[in-house]
């Protein structure tokens, strides 16, 4: 297959990816047959681990890595979670390829979870430190939208500071059958504990107001 | 297959070193970035506070009417104005939104939902418009189950389903261009005449799976659990008609975003901020530019324009008028 990314692309991710504190690991899982694009997600992710040596890429079966699968709570293919560098899971995780406006926010994800400092106001840090309880968010995006992964990457900085947090994008093409059951026709639509929905892209005050609500 | 738009929050501690500020822009689109680039060039202590860089401009698929630039697409245009906002080191306050702003004796207190206060001399609401509603029956309860407001963001549920899409101006035809890859058929229904530019309507002439329906007003948008169509009213035969679609994508123009000054400010009956010849509001000191204000004509070149001459006003203000400290 030829590559995703191009020089210039390449340069670009190269240049986001510089302010990497430390290292990250990236598991990824794919199955034998029937995953469309599960090649597709595999040979991104192998690329931008070319362009930082922080990064290190692991590739696992659905179907036969069992353990790891429970780990990351992992339902369907193609989908990768983002490891800090004493590979813990801090709930960051992507559900299809993160490619077209996507990019950013898994360009977000791979520097954050690197360490470099998330920049919240203390209050956020700790009114968020409060929950307690565990929350599930979904967001659910196309790859033509520009307002979703603002979206994502802030659903993301929530599970990455409290880990009864676990934030997954989910692009709605490649997971239609989920799309469905949440009624997603419009994006970004952002789905907490499978029962209560918000949809755009709010400040991390507003997203954080409705899980206090729960 | 990439589209970027890599930015790095400016953390709220740097915009919190500055005690007052001689100008503070609400609002990222055309109007605010290019106020901030004139600002800054004069010397003035500028910020900028935003939810989302870009504005409206994140809604567009492709512009082709920014002079220099032929068809360029939306996310783009902004992404080179803020490269240059940013190449003059103004801080941006990203993610956030503005509660309140008010007025203490000839400065302006800013309240942002981080939970901070931050003071100004002077402030520029850009904070632009959203998307009209259309104010009919089913409108909201199928909004995001059929009823979208953003072509770009929402194309790619309507593959192979029939769309209508609303509205008679350059977006609703931008609209339909934009669903042209998706989906199977599309309806345009708008309540009198085009009033798009000519260049785009040429372009609707070979989209062979277009049906269009002027002189036609939507009465209502029904469905079950999502939207299974919409009844409107043919204008010549005075009969009401139901077309079933998918979708209903609606591009009807802009309501202003006013809501933060229109109870200090004057405004018109669509609550559109009037404004003088220098984009001052009829409160000194503060000013409005872009889709916000009464200008009729909701252009990005206008909105950029409007926002410089902000600048240069409130740079004149300061001059000449402002008293405080």
């Amino acid at each position: 297959m030829a590559n995703l990314l191009n020089e210039e692309v390449s340069k670009q991710i190269k240049e986001a990816l510089s302010p990497m504190q430390n290292e990250i690991t990236m598991v990824l899982f794919t199955k034998e047959s029937g995953c469309n694009t599960c090649e597709e997600t595999e040979q991104l992710l192998t690329e931008v681990k070319a362009l930082n040596d922080k990064i290190s890429v692991e590739v696992k079966d659905i179907d036969k890595d069992k353990e790891d699968v429970e780990k990351y709570h992992i339902t369907d293919v193609p989908t990768f979670v983002i490891l800090d560098d004493n590979k813990k899971y801090k709930g960051v995780k992507f559900q299809g390829i993160p490619a077209g406006h996507e990019i950013n926010s898994f360009l977000s994800a791979m520097v954050f979870m690197s360490g470099l400092d998330l920049g919240l106001d203390q209050k956020i840090v700790e009114r968020l430190s409060k929950i307690t309880k565990p929350i599930d968010i979904k967001v659910f995006v196309t790859l033509s939208c520009p307002h979703c992964p603002g979206a994502v990457a802030t659903a993301h900085s929530l599970a990455m500071l409290n880990e009864n947090i676990e934030a997954s994008m989910i692009e709605a093409q490649t997971f239609q059958q989920l799309s469905v059951k949440h009624n997603v026709s419009g994006v970004p639509k952002i789905i907490i504990n499978d029962e209560f929905e918000l949809v755009g892209n709010h400040p991390i005050d507003a997203f954080l107001t409705e899980l206090e609500k729960i | 297959m990439f589209n970027f738009s890599i930015d790095k929050k400016t953390q709220s501690s740097e915009f919190d070193q500055i005690k007052k500020w001689d100008f503070l822009v609400v609002g990222g689109g055309p109007a605010g970035l290019n106020a901030a680039l004139y600002a800054k060039r004069k010397g003035l202590k500028v910020g900028i506070i935003v939810n989302e860089i870009g504005g409206q401009l994140n809604n567009t698929t492709w512009v082709d009417n920014y002079i220099g630039f032929s068809m360029i697409e939306g996310e783009e245009l902004s992404n080179k104005f803020l490269d240059h906002v940013k190449q003059l080191e103004v801080p941006i306050l990203k993610g956030v939104y503005v509660q309140g702003i008010e007025q203490v004796k000839q400065d302006f207190n800013v309240s942002v939902s981080n939970g901070k206060e931050y003071t100004t001399k002077t402030l520029l609401l850009a904070t632009g418009g959203e998307p009209r509603k259309l104010g009919v029956t089913g409108e909201k309860e199928f909004t995001n189950k059929g009823v979208t407001y953003c072509a770009t963001c929402d194309a790619p549920f309507f593959k192979d389903k029939h769309v209508i899409v609303a509205g008679g101006g350059n977006s609703a035809v931008e609209g339909v261009i934009d669903l042209v890859p998706w989906a199977s058929k599309i309806t345009l229904v708008h309540r009198s005449q085009f009033r798009a530019d000519k260049i785009l309507l040429d372009k609707l002439n070979d989209i062979d799976k277009l049906d269009i329906h002027l002189e036609t007003q939507i009465i209502s948008v029904v469905g079950n659990e999502q939207m299974t169509g919409i009844q409107a009213l043919d204008k010549h035969t005075n009969e009401k008609k139901l077309i079933k679609a998918d979708g209903l994508l609606i591009e009807i123009g802009t309501e202003a975003n006013s809501k933060l000054i229109k109870d200090i400010v004057e405004t018109n009956e669509r609550e559109e901020i009037k404004v003088d010849l220098n984009q001052m509001t009829s409160v000194p000191g503060l000013f409005a530019a872009g889709d916000v204000t009464e200008q009729p004509f909701k252009q990005i070149i206008i909105s950029a324009a409007e926002g410089a001459k902000a600048a240069l006003a409130v740079n004149q203000y300061l001059i000449q008028i402002y008293k405080g400290e």
